[in-house]
C-alpha cells in the first residue's frame, strides 16, 4: 500500500480536525464547547460502564460493517447497501429468534447468527446477479436496495413479525435462548468478541493467503488481474460482495440478539453509512478498523451524552464523522497526486 | 367517490410529489452527464429544505426558494471541491457530504427554532390554478392547479434538455462525461465543466428541497428528505440520463407514492410498503435492461485521467 | 504561416528528451521528422502543439515570438495535431465531434450541412451522424484530420499516421498530405519509416536522442545516409536460430471462430504451430488477430471450431500498464500474480498461502537475470520505464516455463536496443522448444521476427507463402492475393 507512513498522520489529523470543527461550530452557535466536549468524552470514555456499554456496544456493528466494506472495496467493489443488508440480517435473525423458545442456547445462538449472515448475503444476491449478468454497478443497486429493506422492515413489523397484540410496529421479543450472553459486569454482548475474531481473520486473509492477495490485485488493477488468467474476476468479486453483505447481516443479527431483543424500524442509526468512514479512516486494514470502529463508536455514544448533558443535538457528531471522511479522502487524493508528480512513471514512454 | 375524481386526486398528489423529485433528478442528470455521480444530492436537498424554511420565515416564499437554492449550491460546492477538485472517490465523497448535511441541518434547525422544534409555521406556496386549463377533466387540476414551483419545473426540464443536447456547453458537458481525455484534447476544460455541472445540480437539488418544504409539506423536520435525493439518482437512471425521461420517471415515483395513500385511505388491505418498494425494483429492472436498455455516460464516476497517449 | 521552434530543450525527471532542437515549418511544405522510438519526435510535436511547455527555447509564428499555454492556444494560431490514436469522443457522432473541436454551433440540421460541405471539399467523405465508436481505424484518422482542418489548422502535425494503416490506405493518406501542401498548407509528418520520408517530404529532419542529427531538403539525402543518421551505430541483433521441424505441434486450430471484441472478430483460422517455431501475425487493427491471440492465450472462449493449446500458456498483453502490470503493486506482487498458484512460493494444502520472503528472493533473481533496472523487488511496478516493464513481463511469462508463449505488440514504444532485447528473449524461448505466437502492427517487425507469417484480414487468417516479402504481406493485409514469391 502506498503512503503508509503518512496514513496514521492523516487519520489523526482527520479526527482532530473533525472535533475542532465541531468545537468552533458550537462556540459560534453560542454553546459552551468545552462543556459539550467534556460531556462527549464522559459519555464515551468516562467510566468502564460507559466505555463497554455505550462505546464498544456501538462499535460492534460499525466494526463488522466496516470490515465488510473493506472486504468488498479491496476487491474493487463498493457496497453502500450495508444498511439494507443489516436490516435483512436483522429480519432473518428476529424470525429465527422468536421461534427459538424451545431450543437450548447453543443451538439457538448459532442459528440466529447464521440467519443474520444468510439474510445479509441474500440481500446481495440481486446486486451480484445484476453486476455479473448485466454489468450493473453494485453502487446503485445496493443503494436502492437499502430503501427496499427499510420498507420490508416496516412491512414485517406491521405484518408477519408484528408482536402478538398487534398494536405496536415492532416484533415480539426474541426468546431468551436466542439472546447473546453479556460480558461479565457489562452491558456489552459477546458479538464484540466475534467482531474482533472477524478482524483478525480478515487481516490474515489479506496478508497471507493467495485468495486475499488476488482479491487485492483485482481491486488495484482489474484488467491486469483478469488478463493474468489467475483471477476469476466475477467469482472473486461475488465472493467478496457476499462476504461483505454477510458481515453487515451479522451486525444486524447481533443488534437484535444482543441489544434490542426485538425488531424495530430505525433499528440502525445509519451504521451502514458511518461504517464507510470507519473503514476509510482505517485505510481498509482490518486491524485498524477495530480501532477506528471504537473511535466512531465513541463519537456515537458521546453524542447521546452530549445531547443529554449539554443540550447539543446528537446529530452534530455527523458533522464530525463527515469531516473525518472528507479529510481522509483529501489526504489520500493529494498524496496520490503528489506521488504522481514525483515518480518517474512512464517518463521514458512519454519521450517516445 | 366516483372513480374519475379519485384518479384526478391521485394524479394531483402524484404531480405534487413528483415535482421536487423531477427537479433534483434534472440537476443530477446534468451532473451525471458531465461524468460525476453526486450522492451528496441528498444532503443538498436536505440543506435546500432547511434553507427554504429559514428563508421563508425571514423573507417569505421567494426568500425561501432563494435561500434553498443557495444552500444546495453551497453543499454541492463542498462536494465539487473534494470529488472534482481533489479527485477523491465520488461515491464516498457524496456519502460523506450527505452525512455532514444531516448533522449540520439538524444542528442549525434546533439552534434556529429551539430544541422543541415545534410550532414552526412558515409561509408556503399556494396552488395557482391557471384559468381554463385547470378545468380540464382528470388532468387539469393535476397539471394546472399547482404551486408556482411546479410550473417552474415544467419550464426547467425542457430548458435542461435543450441545453444538454442542442448547445455547445451541453456538447462539452457530454464530452466530459463520455471521455474526459478526448474532451480535453478538444479544448474542453473538463474539471471546470464538471464543477459547474455539479453546482448547477446542487442548485436544482436546493430548489427541490425548498419546494418540498414550501409547496408540499409546509414545515421542516430533521432528515425530512428521507432518501429523496437517492431516489432522484434512481430516477436519473430510469430516465436514461435525459431530463424529459427523468420527469416521466419522477411522475411514476409520484404515482406509486400517491397510490399508496389512496389505497390506505380506501382501507384496502394491500400493504402500502409494496408501493414504496415498487419504484426501486422497477429501477433495478431498468438497470438490468429488462425495461429497455440504458447506457450510462462512459466516464461516469471516474476521475479525469492524465494524458492517454 | 511559418512556425519556427528554436533551441528547444525538454527533460522528464532525469531523462533529457530534447536538447537544443531547431525546426522550421514553411507553408507549402511537407516536412518529415524522422527518428527511432525515443528520439524525441513526439515530445517535439507536443511542444509545437502546446501540450507540453519547453524547459528552454523559443517558439515563433511568422517571426513573432509566442508561447502556447495549451493545445487550444496552439489551435487558435492555426496549428492542428493528428494523434496516432483517436481523440474523438466515442459516444458522440462524427458531426458532434467536429463541432466540439471546431467550436461550431450544435443545431443538428445546420451542423450536418456544414460538415457535409467540408468533407466534400476535402474529398474525405464521412457519415456525419455515425458515432465515432463505429468508425474503422482509417476513418477515425480521417475524422481527426477533418477535425483539425475544421478548426482552421494551417499547420498539420501528423504523428506516425501510417503506423495503423495498411500500405494502400497509407498511400492514400500520403497523397492527401501532398495535396494539402500544394494548396499552401504546412504538414509535419512524424515517422520512423525511411521510404515515407523519401517519398513525400520536401524537407527531412532526423532526430536522434533528442538532438537534430541532420536537416535538409529531400534530394540531399540517400536512404543509406538516412539510416546511418537515424540509428547512429550498429545495434546488436540476436542471431537467428535454426529451427527443427520434428517438434510436436503445440497450437492447433481448425475452422476456429471467436466472437468479436472490436472490428470483425475471428471468423476462420486453421493452422498449427510446432514447438521451436516463432510465428508472427500481421493485421490491421480490428481484423480478428486480437481475438485469435486471446483465444490461444485462454482468455476468450472459442465460439466454434477446434482449438488445442498445450499448457502452460503465457501471455504478454500489449497494454503494459493496464493489462500487463498493476502499477500500484510491487514487482514481487506482480510476479506472484502472473506466475500463479503453480509457483514454488504458494504453500499450504487446504488454504493456499503466499510465502512472501521466497517470492521476493525469486523476483530479485529475475530482475538481475533479465536486466530489469529497478529499485529492488519491492518497488512499485509503476516506477519502471516502459522497456523495463516489458522485460519484467517477459521474465514473468517465462517463469511459468510455458510451452506456448503469446505476445501482442511486444516492442511497442520501446527503443531499438530494448526491442532487440525482447526479440532475443522471444527467439530464445522458441529455441528452447516453446511455440511462440507474436502479433505486431509493425509490418517490418513481423517480417523480421517471424519464421512464418500469418495474416489476418476481416477475420480470416491466412498464411503468407514462405519467403513472402513486405510488399506481398502488405497486399494480404488488404485482402489481396499474395503475388507469387520469387
Amino acid at each position: 500500500m502506498r503512503g503508509n507512513l503518512r496514513a496514521p498522520g492523516i487519520g489523526l489529523a482527520a479526527v482532530l480536525g473533525g472535533v475542532l470543527l465541531l468545537s468552533l461550530g458550537l462556540e459560534a452557535a453560542g454553546y459552551d464547547a468545552p462543556a459539550a466536549l467534556a460531556a462527549l468524552w464522559d459519555g464515551a470514555f468516562g467510566s468502564w460502564r460507559a466505555f463497554t456499554g455505550a462505546t464498544l456496544l456501538r462499535a460492534t456493528p460499525l466494526i463488522l460493517i466496516g470490515l465488510g466494506f473493506a472486504l468488498a472495496l479491496r476487491g474493487g467493489a463498493l457496497n453502500i447497501g450495508a444498511e439494507g443488508q443489516f436490516y435483512a440480517g436483522a429480519i432473518a435473525a428476529t424470525w429465527m429468534g422468536v421461534h427459538a423458545a424451545q431450543w437450548p442456547g447453543w443451538v439457538a445462538l448459532p442459528l440466529v447468527a447464521g440467519a443474520g449472515l444468510a439474510g445479509g448475503a441474500f440481500w446481495m444476491a440481486l446486486p451480484v446477479i445484476l453486476r455479473l449478468r448485466f454489468g450493473v454497478l453494485e453502487v446503485i443497486s445496493t443503494l436502492l436496495l437499502n430503501f427496499v429493506a427499510e420498507a420490508l422492515v416496516s412491512l414485517m413489523v406491521q405484518g408477519p413479525l408484528q408482536e402478538p397484540t398487534g398494536v405496536y410496529p415492532q416484533s415480539a421479543p426474541i426468546a431468551m435462548a436466542a439472546r447473546l450472553p453479556l460480558l461479565p459486569g457489562t452491558r456489552l454482548h459477546a458479538g464484540f468478541l466475534v467482531a474482533l475474531v472477524a478482524a483478525a481473520a480478515l487481516s490474515w486473509i489479506f496478508a497471507r493467503t493467495w485468495w486475499g492477495f488476488r482479491l487485492r490485485a483485482l481491486g488495484e488493477g482489474p484488467r491486469a488481474a483478469e488478463v493474468s488468467g489467475r483471477v476469476p474476476a466475477g467469482r472473486m468479486v461475488a465472493m467478496a460482495l457476499f462476504g461483505s453483505a454477510a458481515l453487515a447481516g451479522l451486525a444486524g443479527a447481533f443488534e437484535v440478539s444482543g441489544v434490542s431483543y426485538a425488531l424495530y424500524q430505525n433499528l440502525s442509526p445509519g451504521y451502514g453509512f458511518t461504517a464507510i468512514g470507519v473503514a476509510l479512516l482505517a485505510r481498509l486494514r482490518p486491524s485498524a478498523i477495530v480501532l477506528t470502529g471504537v473511535v466512531f463508536g465513541a463519537l456515537e455514544a458521546g453524542a447521546g451524552a452530549m445531547q443529554r448533558d449539554a443540550g447539543i443535538p446528537a446529530v452534530a457528531v455527523y458533522v464530525v464523522e463527515a469531516t473525518i471522511i472528507i479529510v481522509v479522502l483529501l489526504g489520500q487524493a493529494l498524496a496520490r497526486r503528489g506521488e504522481g508528480r514525483a515518480s518517474p512513471v512512464d517518463a521514458p514512454d512519454a519521450v517516445a | 367517490m366516483e372513480p374519475l375524481a379519485v384518479a384526478a386526486d391521485v394524479l394531483l398528489a402524484a404531480v405534487g410529489i413528483a415535482t421536487p423529485l423531477a427537479l433534483a433528478a434534472t440537476g443530477e442528470t446534468i451532473a451525471e452527464r458531465s461524468g460525476v455521480v453526486n450522492l451528496g444530492i441528498e444532503g443538498a436537498m436536505l440543506s435546500g429544505a432547511l434553507g427554504g424554511a429559514i428563508g421563508a420565515t425571514l423573507a417569505g416564499p421567494a426568500g425561501g426558494l432563494a435561500l434553498g437554492i443557495l444552500a444546495g449550491v453551497a453543499v454541492a460546492a463542498l462536494f465539487a471541491a473534494v470529488a472534482v477538485g481533489a479527485g477523491a472517490d465520488q461515491i464516498i465523497s457524496g456519502t460523506a457530504v450527505t452525512l455532514g448535511s444531516v448533522g449540520l441541518t439538524g444542528t442549525i434547525y434546533r439552534q434556529f427554532y429551539g430544541a422543541a422544534g415545534v410550532g414552526l409555521s412558515i409561509p408556503t406556496l399556494p396552488p395557482v390554478p391557471i384559468p381554463g386549463l385547470s378545468g380540464i377533466p382528470l388532468l387539469g387540476a393535476a397539471f394546472f392547479a399547482q404551486p408556482i414551483t411546479t410550473y417552474l419545473t415544467f419550464g426547467l426540464i425542457p430548458l435542461a434538455w435543450w441545453t444538454i443536447f442542442r448547445t455547445r456547453p451541453g456538447l462539452a458537458l457530454r464530452a466530459a462525461g463520455e471521455d474526459p481525455v478526448a474532451a480535453r484534447a478538444a479544448g474542453v476544460p473538463v474539471r471546470l465543466t464538471r464543477s459547474v455541472a455539479v453546482l448547477v445540480g446542487g442548485a436544482f437539488a436546493g430548489l427541490a428541497g425548498a419546494t418540498l418544504v414550501l409547496a408540499q409539506v409546509g414545515t421542516f423536520a430533521e432528515r425530512m428528505t428521507a432518501g429523496r435525493g437517492f431516489i432522484a439518482i434512481a430516477i436519473v437512471v430510469l430516465g436514461r440520463w435525459n431530463p424529459v425521461g427523468a420527469a416521466l420517471a419522477a411522475l411514476l415515483f409520484g404515482l406509486a407514492t400517491a397510490l399508496q395513500f389512496a389505497f390506505q385511505a380506501a382501507g384496502l388491505r394491500v400493504p402500502y410498503q409494496l408501493f414504496l418498494m415498487f419504484p426501486y425494483l422497477l429501477t433495478l429492472l431498468a438497470l438490468a435492461g429488462v425495461v429497455g436498455r440504458v447506457k450510462a455516460p462512459a466516464a461516469l464516476g471516474k476521475q479525469e485521467e492524465g494524458e492517454r497517449d | 504561416m511559418t512556425l519556427s521552434l528554436q533551441n528547444i530543450t525538454k527533460s522528464f525527471s532525469a531523462v533529457r528528451a530534447l536538447a537544443g532542437v531547431d525546426l522550421v515549418l514553411r507553408p507549402g511544405e511537407v516536412h518529415a521528422v524522422l527518428g527511432e522510438n525515443g528520439a524525441g519526435k513526439s515530445t517535439l510535436m507536443r511542444i509545437a502543439n502546446g501540450l507540453l511547455r519547453p524547459d528552454a527555447g523559443t517558439i515563433s509564428v511568422d517571426g513573432v515570438t509566442t508561447r502556447f499555454r495549451s493545445a487550444r492556444d496552439a489551435r487558435r494560431r492555426g496549428i492542428g495535431m493528428v494523434h496516432q490514436h483517436s481523440t474523438a469522443v466515442p459516444a458522440l457522432s462524427v458531426m458532434e465531434n467536429i463541432a466540439l473541436a471546431a467550436g461550431w454551433p450544435v443545431a443538428p440540421a445546420a451542423l450536418r450541412r456544414r460538415v457535409e460541405d467540408l468533407t466534400a471539399r476535402l474529398s474525405l467523405p464521412l457519415d456525419p451522424s455515425r458515432p465515432a465508436s463505429h468508425l474503422s481505424v482509417a476513418l477515425k484518422q480521417r475524422l481527426e484530420i477533418v477535425k483539425a482542418l475544421a478548426s482552421g489548422a494551417r499547420i498539420l502535425l501528423l504523428d506516425e499516421p501510417t503506423a495503423v494503416l495498411a500500405p494502400a490506405e497509407a498511400d492514400e493518406l500520403l497523397g492527401f498530405v501532398r495535396g494539402l501542401a500544394r494548396a499552401g498548407g504546412a504538414v509535419v509528418l512524424i515517422t520512423h519509416k525511411l521510404d515515407e520520408a523519401l517519398g513525400v517530404a520536401d524537407r527531412i529532419t532526423v532526430l536522434r536522442q533528442g538532438r537534430v542529427v541532420r536537416s535538409a531538403l529531400r534530394p540531399e539525402f540517400t536512404a543509406a545516409e538516412l539510416t546511418t543518421a537515424m540509428i547512429g551505430g550498429e545495434v546488436a541483433v540476436a542471431p537467428r536460430v535454426r529451427k527443427s521441424t520434428d517438434w510436436p505441434v503445440l497450437i492447433r486450430c481448425d475452422a476456429l471462430e471467436v466472437a468479436r471484441e472490436s472490428g470483425t472478430g475471428l471468423r476462420q483460422a486453421s493452422f498449427s504451430v510446432r514447438g521451436g517455431e516463432l510465428v508472427a501475425v500481421a493485421g490491421i487493427e480490428g481484423n480478428g488477430q486480437r481475438e485469435l491471440l486471446r483465444a490461444v492465450a485462454g482468455l476468450r472462449r472459442p465460439f466454434r471450431g477446434l482449438l488445442e493449446v498445450s499448457r502452460p500458456v503465457a501471455f504478454i498483453p500489449e497494454d503494459r500498464s493496464t493489462e500487463g502490470l498493476i502499477p500500484s503493486l510491487t514487482l514481487t506482487e506482480n510476479v506472484v500474480l502472473g506466475v500463479g498458484r503453480a509457483a514454488s512460493w504458494i504453500v499450504g494444502r487446504r488454504v493456499r498461502r503466499v510465502d512472501w520472503p521466497a517470492a521476493r528472493r525469486r523476483t530479485a533473481e529475475l530482475l538481475a537475470r533479465f536486466g530489469v533496472r529497478a529499485a529492488g523487488s519491492e518497488a512499485p511496478a509503476g516506477s519502471l520505464s516502459g522497456g523495463n516493464q516489458q522485460k519484467l513481463l517477459v521474465a514473468r511469462a517465462l517463469e511459468r516455463r510455458p510451452r506456448v508463449l503469446v505476445a501482442e505488440n511486444p516492442t511497442r514504444g520501446l527503443d531499438l536496443q530494448a526491442a532487440a532485447d525482447i526479440h532475443a528473449r522471444l527467439r530464445a524461448a522458441a529455441a528452447a522448444g516453446a511455440a511462440v505466437l507474436v502479433y505486431s502492427n509493425d509490418l517490418d517487425e513481423v517480417v523480421e521476427l517471424g519464421d512464418r507469417v500469418l495474416v489476418a484480414f476481416e477475420g480470416v487468417v491466412a498464411e503468407a507463402p514462405a519467403g513472402a516479402d513486405r510488399q506481398a504481406i502488405g497486399a494480404m493485409l488488404l485482402g489481396q492475393e499474395p503475388p507469387r514469391a520469387g
